[in-house]
């Protein structure tokens, strides 16, 4: 396997905005893959080793957080952590608050 | 340039037929003659203010070099009235009316024969250089996938911004797809009183739903197992196709008003989320060119405006690329950044404005349907 060939398997996630604490993954990773994290600008920002399995369209977060602290996507606040998340964790309705609607009703398909 | 000091980037000479009663001999005139397009309205015979304020506002786009109304004759909304809104543009504008111009065969006659001499002296127009800043683009989503608020809005966000860096104007509409981002939105209104404006638009929206009997704020399993956490985050998705930028106001749609913009900037539309009425609507509001971003594909033009479509997903783009003309899913593979496709859709969006046609245009696409609304049930919501 050439250099170019093996750079371009690296799974991507991409970060949409630079304040952004939260990737999401372009592709389904495993536990402890290689992710490489793309800035707005194309730079390859970061490499957390997913602490779990994360699917298509999901989010990883880039940053350890604590119970409260913003979730940030589109350098907005898209949410509030609702329990403590390590760097690498699967960011989803099991670890965030909606401002506006409990995300424990969706889950619950209500 | 137009008469009225705006600047057109296409020579679009339009046929409104009032009424959908004269819809087909509307269309055959338009057909008989190079550059023109026939539309009209499918909300009966009315002289409903929301649709004339949509027809009269798509014969005062700067795209459109001259008019024709082509009325029946005993319909409510009449070629006057079209004309009272039409004439201070300058534009040329000419009235035929098949009850009053010696029936169906001599008055589609009497309509060739005046659209022939205006293509013909529309054809003396000279192409002149403007700036940017003379451009109103109008940005739409419609076909979703998990792709779009990932690569495709966030890209024409980062084309929205630029042009208004330039000192353009960008509008958006899609109300409904704002819910939860009311907050987000406000803050960053240029003023106290557009805060408030955003928050009425948007509520005004949701109790539209939830006179239908849907939960505006529900988000589907579909949804939250595509990896979306939240409304706000959903939302943000869709809202980001028109930038980062500060609001300069809502353009109101309403029987008492239709907002266009007064000064460059970004704008909000009360329009609706239904596509290609939403793209008729802030084509009538002056967008001269137009991104449609779609995640499945579609296949949208307009009647007198570019559309200019971006798909976020490799696939789409692979299966309806004669008529998808950026792919941005070149940012889910790492390939290209996020900025660097923003930039790609910014410089389509000039090389648009100086002639190139969009894949919809070339194909012939001239989509337009006027939306109105329901007045007794906005008057039951207390909207008017």
């Amino acid at each position: 396997m050439d250099a170019t060939y093996s750079l371009n398997m690296v799974k991507k996630a991409i970060q949409l905005d630079s304040r952004d604490n939260v990737a999401t993954v372009t592709d389904d990773v495993a536990k402890g893959e290689a992710v490489d994290v793309i800035s707005p600008d194309g730079e390859v920002i970061l490499g957390p080793r997913p602490v779990e399995a994360i699917v298509f369209g999901h989010k990883l977060s880039l940053t350890k957080l604590s119970r409260g602290d913003q979730i940030i996507k589109y350098g907005e606040v898209i949410g509030l952590a609702s329990t403590g998340i390590e760097a690498g964790e699967w960011v989803h309705t099991h670890n965030v608050e909606s401002g506006r609607l409990p995300t424990s009703r969706m889950e619950a398909g209500q | 340039m137009r008469p009225d000091g705006k600047v057109g980037i296409r020579n679009h000479l339009l046929v409104i037929a009032p009424i959908d009663c004269s819809y087909e001999p509307a269309k055959q005139v338009a057909s008989r003659v190079e550059g023109a397009v026939a539309v009209t309205q499918y909300h009966g015979c009315r002289d409903d203010e929301m649709l004339v304020n949509a027809l009269v506002g798509t014969g005062r786009n700067p795209n459109v070099a001259g008019v024709l109304l082509f009325g029946l004759g005993c319909e409510v909304l009449t070629n006057d009235i079209l004309m009272e809104g039409l004439e201070d543009t300058g534009k040329p504008i000419e009235s035929v009316v098949i009850q009053e111009d010696g029936g169906t065969i001599r008055s589609m006659e009497k309509g060739v024969r005046v659209l022939q001499r205006m293509a013909q002296e529309v054809g003396e127009q000279k192409r002149e250089p403007f700036p940017v800043s003379e451009l109103t683009l109008a940005v739409e989503c419609g076909g979703s996938d998990a792709t779009s608020g990932l690569a495709a809005n966030p890209a024409v966000g980062v084309a929205a911004d630029r042009l208004i860096e330039e000192g353009g104007t960008v509008i958006f509409s899609e109300p409904q797809e704002m819910i939860g981002t009311q907050h987000i939105l406000a803050r960053r209104a240029v003023t106290e009183s557009v805060a408030r404006d955003i928050y009425e638009m948007i509520e005004r929206q949701e109790r539209r739903l939830s006179a239908m009997g849907v939960d505006s704020r529900y988000m589907s399993k579909g949804n939250v197992d595509g990896g979306l956490t939240t409304i706000e985050e959903k939302s943000l998705g869709a809202i980001r196709k028109g930038g980062t930028k500060p609001i300069q106001g809502v353009l109101w749609n309403t029987w008492d008003r239709f907002d266009v913009p007064d000064e460059p900037g970004l704008y909000l539309q009360d329009g609706t989320g239904w596509d290609v009425p939403s793209v008729t609507h802030m084509v009538a509001a002056g967008a001269q060119v137009v991104c449609f971003t779609s995640g499945r594909g579609s296949t949208t033009g307009h009647a007198v405006a570019p559309v200019i479509k971006v798909t976020g997903n490799p696939k789409t783009y692979a299966n309806l690329g004669d008529n998808m003309d950026i792919n941005a899913g070149t940012i889910l593979d790492g390939s290209e950044s996020l900025n660097s496709v923003g930039r790609r859709i910014y410089d389509e969006i000039v090389a648009v404005a100086n002639g190139r046609k969009t894949k919809a245009e070339a194909l012939g696409f001239r989509d337009y349907v006027v939306f109105g609304r329901e007045r007794a049930a906005e008057r039951l919501l207390g909207h008017c």
